[in-house]
């Protein structure tokens, strides 16, 4: 019999349901309604949460991890030689290139002698882990607090090289994402993915 | 009765009649703004400064859209239905004294389109018709979503009539008058119906919420069951005039509101403030209308506060529960009186 009892409570939360009668406050609502009325009024004076969004955004942090820039060095070359590391270690499979041999007179665009002719992301596909720019031995690409606009056909988001690489008079800040800290994390022997 | 008396009445209900139009305009922008600030959000602001252009837009795109009739539906009835309704709307603005008079050269001239002595009667009388503007609608789509809702349009507002006249009666015993006129004038400053009918206000204003369609009795619109109601098969304006409707009726019960129980264009101290006979008229429908906003962004408030009620549950508020409290308001409200005339 005393099992009986215990079945239905066997998680020790079962509650007892209240089939009480309402009391004459509670028939007649008002009290509940003004109570309503306060709730209500109260949110009518309180700050709003509306962002005015073409005019105002809401503020991101400085190492957010948004639109891709393919990076050049100093003298304005550009870092990647198209090992295709970041395309290996992108989970999501959004990064194709293509590798070209760099000529005598491109001494000047290309850093290494092998160089990515065509390197496109797949904006759609990218979940922007920022592992690419993890694995990149080149320093070249990197991850920006721009985030990716949207656009009308999927095909324009596909970005090429005419959007990712950084034009050389307008440098792109990667301060943020790029501390002496990251960079000497990523050049330690003792760690194992740097081996 | 002479030329200058007709067009003056004549250019008092053009204005009346303009002024319930561009009241209830604004009181759609008023409605999004109040429910987005409600919601913690801002509403529309994007159409001219804070959004004061949103009503023209909104009425633009109306007009801009699509004439649509079912096949099966009834031509004529179909148009009748939010012409009548709209008609209706505006009536009742004729008999409401929006302000005392003015006196020019000796001539005075009231700011009220006809002092009929059966004024509350007329009142009643109106808002009994304006339930065939809905019954008509809805039963002219020939659309099942459409006749139910206006089903529970039409009995809603036989229930709610009820004990509507009912909690007005008692007024109408206190001022021993049915005149709108005279029941404002007996509400001389801060002599109010409400400090005597407390009981009373409270059953008109629910009632005024269940003719008026608003929530929370907007049962016969029930966007998430009857996809709109009354007004399902109907598109472009006379879309626009069924909403536009609710909204004038919204602003009449306002000021039905604020002229029978809140003392229409009295407001307090109004003798001792010294001013010429003019002056305190334009302060009392100064007053008077910002009564009515007052009660206009009540009716707002209730919506976005009010869940809406279940059928069963407003058929029994108004029968069980709103009914018996007026007929007891009237024999309390008798016995009042009696006792008063006999000390």
């Amino acid at each position: 019999m005393s099992a009986n009892q215990n079945i239905g409570s066997l998680s020790g939360r079962s509650k007892i349901v209240s089939n009480k009668k309402m009391t004459f406050a509670e028939r007649i609502y008002l009290p509940a309604i003004f109570g309503g009325f306060r709730i209500t009024i109260s949110h009518f004076f309180k700050k709003k949460a509306t962002i005015q969004y073409p005019e105002e955004t809401r503020p991101i942090a400085e190492i957010y991890r948004g639109k891709h820039v393919l990076k050049r060095d100093d003298e304005g070359r550009e870092r990647c030689t198209a090992c295709g590391l970041c395309a290996l270690a992108c989970p999501a499979e959004a990064i194709t290139m293509i590798a070209a041999e760099r000529k005598e007179d491109e001494m000047n665009l290309y850093r290494e002698e092998k160089y990515a002719s065509v390197y496109e992301i797949d904006m759609l596909r990218c979940i922007f882990c920022g592992l690419c720019e993890e694995a990149c031995p080149k320093e070249a690409i990197f991850l920006t607090n721009v985030t990716v606009p949207s656009d009308l056909h999927r095909s324009d988001f596909i970005y090429g090289k005419d959007v990712l690489v950084e034009p050389v008079d307008k440098r792109v800040d990667i301060s943020h994402r790029q501390t002496p800290e990251v960079l000497a994390f990523k050049k330690d022997k003792n760690q194992s993915h740097n081996v | 009765m002479d030329g200058n008396y007709i067009l003056y009445k004549l250019i008092l209900a053009s204005v009346i009649l303009l002024i319930s139009l561009v009241v209830a305009m604004y009181s759609t922008l008023l409605e999004r703004k109040v429910a987005g600030f409600m919601q913690d959000r801002l509403g529309p602001n994007r159409a001219g400064i804070g959004g004061i252009f949103q009503p023209l837009a909104d009425g633009l795109k109306l007009f801009f859209k699509e004439e649509f009739m079912p096949g099966t539906a009834d031509k004529f009835l179909y148009i009748l239905g939010p012409s009548l309704t709209m008609m209706i709307a505006l009536l009742t603005s004729a008999v409401i004294p929006w302000g005392n008079s003015f006196i020019i050269n000796g001539t005075e001239y009231t700011l009220q389109v006809a002092d009929i002595n059966v004024g509350v009667l007329y009142v009643f009388a109106i808002l009994s018709i304006g339930v065939y503007g809905i019954m008509i609608g809805g039963w002219a789509s020939n659309n099942k979503y459409a006749l139910i809702g206006a089903v529970r349009a039409a009995s809603q507002m036989i229930s709610y009539e009820l004990a509507m006249s009912m909690s007005i009666i008692t007024i109408v015993m206190m001022s021993g008058t049915l005149s709108l006129k005279d029941i404002v004038d007996q509400q001389h400053g801060m002599n109010w119906n409400v400090w005597y009918q407390p009981l009373g206000f409270l059953i008109f204003i629910v009632c005024a919420f269940a003719e008026c369609n608003r929530s929370p009795f907007d049962l016969p619109e029930c966007e998430t069951e009857l996809i709109g109601g009354y007004h399902t098969e109907y598109s472009s304006m006379k879309l626009g005039f069924y909403l536009f409707a609710e909204y004038i009726n919204m602003f009449i019960s306002s000021a039905m509101i604020a002229t029978l129980f809140f003392g229409g264009y009295n407001f307090p101290f109004m003798d001792s403030l010294n001013l010429s006979h003019n002056a305190l008229t334009i302060i009392g429908s100064l007053v008077f209308f910002a009564k009515i906003a007052f009660f206009v962004f009540f009716f707002m408030w209730v919506r976005w506060t009010l869940p809406r009620f279940r059928y069963d549950q407003l058929m029994r508020l108004g029968w069980k529960s709103l009914l018996p409290l007026a007929i007891i308001n009237i024999l309390i409200t008798g016995f009042v009186i009696m006792i008063k005339n006999h000390l």
